[in-house]
């Protein structure tokens, strides 16, 4: 024993607290995992009723090729899909740029302050806003145009898109403002010592750092968006038709779930749980997408 | 002047920088290239630096030595603004560099950081290939000539060309640290800078790079004007011609650290035979 293990009586449970919280995490990690295994395992056999993979494979491509209708064996969520994927552009047209704009405002160019503080403190509160106060508002400002029928645009895609772009904003500014925070104020330096202005150092060194985050953050906000019924429901859609253009009233996939399941005939619950597996595989895919992409960035990056 | 770039280089005008006297006492071989006069700085409320008068002479290296906190590194970012990236710095006094005055509102900080580069303490390439390393600085300041001689010549320059010229498209952050550091020479080197400014760059570098960067120095201080912090006696001995020992102000207002020029003398009389008895303390080892 050498003299100074006198001084040191590390407590025992310390051997034993890390593994403990190990599995803690572990088991914190499962809860999702196995939630979303029981919630696919009911939708799909809701679906397929005990037929074969294949012929549950046949169900989902006829209810992706046919209209709303009446009749449980015709149904189906064309206009749905369509609409939620015209829904998606218009998100990704109009919130990402505004909220990666307002971001790198906000962090590069903004003196910190008061003002800096409440419009932070503002944004923060705007994502917590429950999106069916979203609706009311895109149902009067979009829809109604505030009582002025020149603004109106009635129950329109492009009052769809908005409202929802809207609700995904302050998502997209939070999650570009923590990409840009985690880009080292090192490399901002480097790039200001050799007299690049601040834009050259934005666009060239601190965005592409920054720019997995920014993916990340947009990706969320887009399942978001792709995902959500109320502020849909309150702008009115609710056309059965495939949306043609911007001034086209439209429909969206959970919305079409939701009037599916509602129904009184239980064949309709077949439906409803196609769609859902439908809205699954298009968040699926969108999100594998998004990886990939963010990957190839982010490597591009380094390299 | 140098040889890289000659084109893009401004043409040093001799009635303005080179026959500016020297402030007296400072016994200066050759001409200012940089000056300051009753320089202070301040973060917020606290005093960092008070009354720093110093010449830095064109083509010498101009060491700053001093405790830690003395204010070492805030005098060398007041000589390329990069305090105004500091919220809570200001500064007042007079710094003048060829003639031009740096405190003024009309200087612009973006033209003058190409023309005095800066080497930082850690190593910091930018996440990118090698050859961008070096040639991103010249394109941003619209370099016309050719960047693949460039980008050689900086590298060779820095000593660096023989250990990376098989891998210029790998990233920079894959060489080992003291590469890394003279990649960062060469990218400062890159856009033709009339002075370089280096705090403590070799304090993570083991000795055989610091040895690299030491004979580099020497090397360049033909074509540059270096001014390197240090917290290294020995190295301040070897490679500098003069020697600033900074110490912290004893009358400095209560619980604030403010930083004053001791001694600024030609190397071998400061460190042989010190003025001031803070300097000799502090070279000898009994503080700091
Ligand atoms: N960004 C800043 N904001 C506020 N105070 C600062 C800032 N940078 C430096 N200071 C203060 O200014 C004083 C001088 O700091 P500086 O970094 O210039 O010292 P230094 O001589 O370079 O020290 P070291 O040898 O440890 O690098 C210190 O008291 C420090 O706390
Ligand atoms: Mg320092």
């Amino acid at each position: 024993m050498s003299p100074s293990d006198a001084h040191f009586s590390p407590k025992a449970s310390r051997r034993i607290l890390g593994p403990v919280f190990g599995v803690a995490c572990f088991l914190a990690t499962m809860t999702g995992v196995v939630f979303l295994s029981i919630l696919l395992g009911a939708v799909l056999r809701a679906a397929s009723q005990g037929a074969t993979l294949a012929e549950t494979f046949d169900l989902l491509g006829r209810l992706a090729r046919s209209t709303r209708s009446r009749d449980p064996d015709l149904a189906g969520f064309k206009a749905g899909i369509a609409g939620s994927l015209w829904l998606l552009g218009l998100v990704f047209a109009l919130a990402i740029p505004v909220g990666v704009g307002a971001a790198v405002f906000l962090e590069e160019y903004m003196p910190p302050g008061r003002l800096r503080r409440v419009i932070q403190m503002n944004i923060a509160n705007l994502a917590a806003v429950p999106s069916i106060v979203y609706g009311i508002l895109g149902l009067a400002v979009f829809v109604r145009g505030l009582g002025s029928s020149r603004l109106a645009m009635g129950s329109a895609l492009i009052a769809g898109g908005l409202t929802l772009a809207l609700l995904v904003l302050p998502v997209v500014v939070i999650a570009t403002q923590e990409a840009l925070r985690t880009v080292p104020s090192s490399l901002r330096q480097a790039a200001m010592a050799l007299g690049a202005t601040k834009w050259q150092v934005i666009r060239d060194h601190v965005f592409p750092s920054a720019l997995p985050g920014v993916l990340t953050g947009a990706i969320l906000s887009l399942s978001r968006a792709i995902g959500e019924t109320a502020p849909l429901l309150m702008v009115g859609a609710a056309a059965t038709k495939v949306p043609t253009g911007l001034k086209d009233r439209f429909t969206a996939l959970p919305v079409e779930i939701y009037k599916y399941a509602s129904e009184a005939n239980p064949k309709f619950q077949v439906v409803a749980a196609g769609g859902i597996l439908l809205l699954l595989a298009l968040l699926l895919t969108m999100n594998a997408t998004a990886i990939i992409i963010r990957n190839r960035y982010g490597r591009s990056a380094r390299g | 002047m140098s040889p890289i770039m000659p084109e893009v280089k401004a043409v040093p005008n001799v009635s303005s920088g080179g026959a500016e006297p020297l402030p007296a006492g400072t016994d200066v071989p050759s001409t200012a290239v940089l000056s300051t006069r009753d320089l202070n700085v301040w973060y917020g409320i606290s005093l960092a630096l008070r009354d720093i008068t110093i010449a830095i002479p064109r083509n010498q290296i101009t060491a700053l030595i001093g405790p830690s906190g003395c204010g070492k590194s805030t005098l060398l970012r007041c000589f390329n603004r990069m305090n105004d990236l500091i919220p809570s710095a200001r500064m007042t006094g007079e710094i003048t560099f060829e003639g031009l005055d740096l405190n003024s509102a009309e200087t612009d900080p973006v033209s003058l950081r190409r023309r005095i580069g800066m080497v930082f303490q850690k190593p910091n390439p930018f996440p990118k290939s090698i050859y961008q390393n070096v040639a991103w600085g010249a394109r941003i300041n619209g370099y016309r000539g050719d960047m693949d001689e460039l980008v050689e010549r900086s590298l060779r320059r820095a000593a660096l060309w023989d250990e990376v010229k098989d891998k210029l498209n790998k990233s920079g952050l894959d060489l080992s640290g003291g590469q890394q550091q003279r990649l960062c020479i060469a990218r400062t080197l890159a856009v033709d800078p009339e002075v370089i400014l280096m705090d403590e760059p070799c304090s993570a570098l083991d000795p055989i790079s610091t040895a690299r960067v030491e004979d580099l120095m020497d090397d360049l201080k033909s074509e540059y004007t270096i001014v390197i912090v240090t917290h290294n006696m020995q190295q301040a001995r070897r490679t500098s011609d003069m020697t600033a020992c900074l110490m912290l102000d004893d009358g400095a207002q209560h619980g604030h650290r403010t930083g004053i020029i001791a001694e600024f003398s030609p190397t071998d009389r400061l460190f042989t035979n010190p003025k001031d008895p803070r300097t000799e303390a502090y070279i000898t080892g009994r503080i700091g």
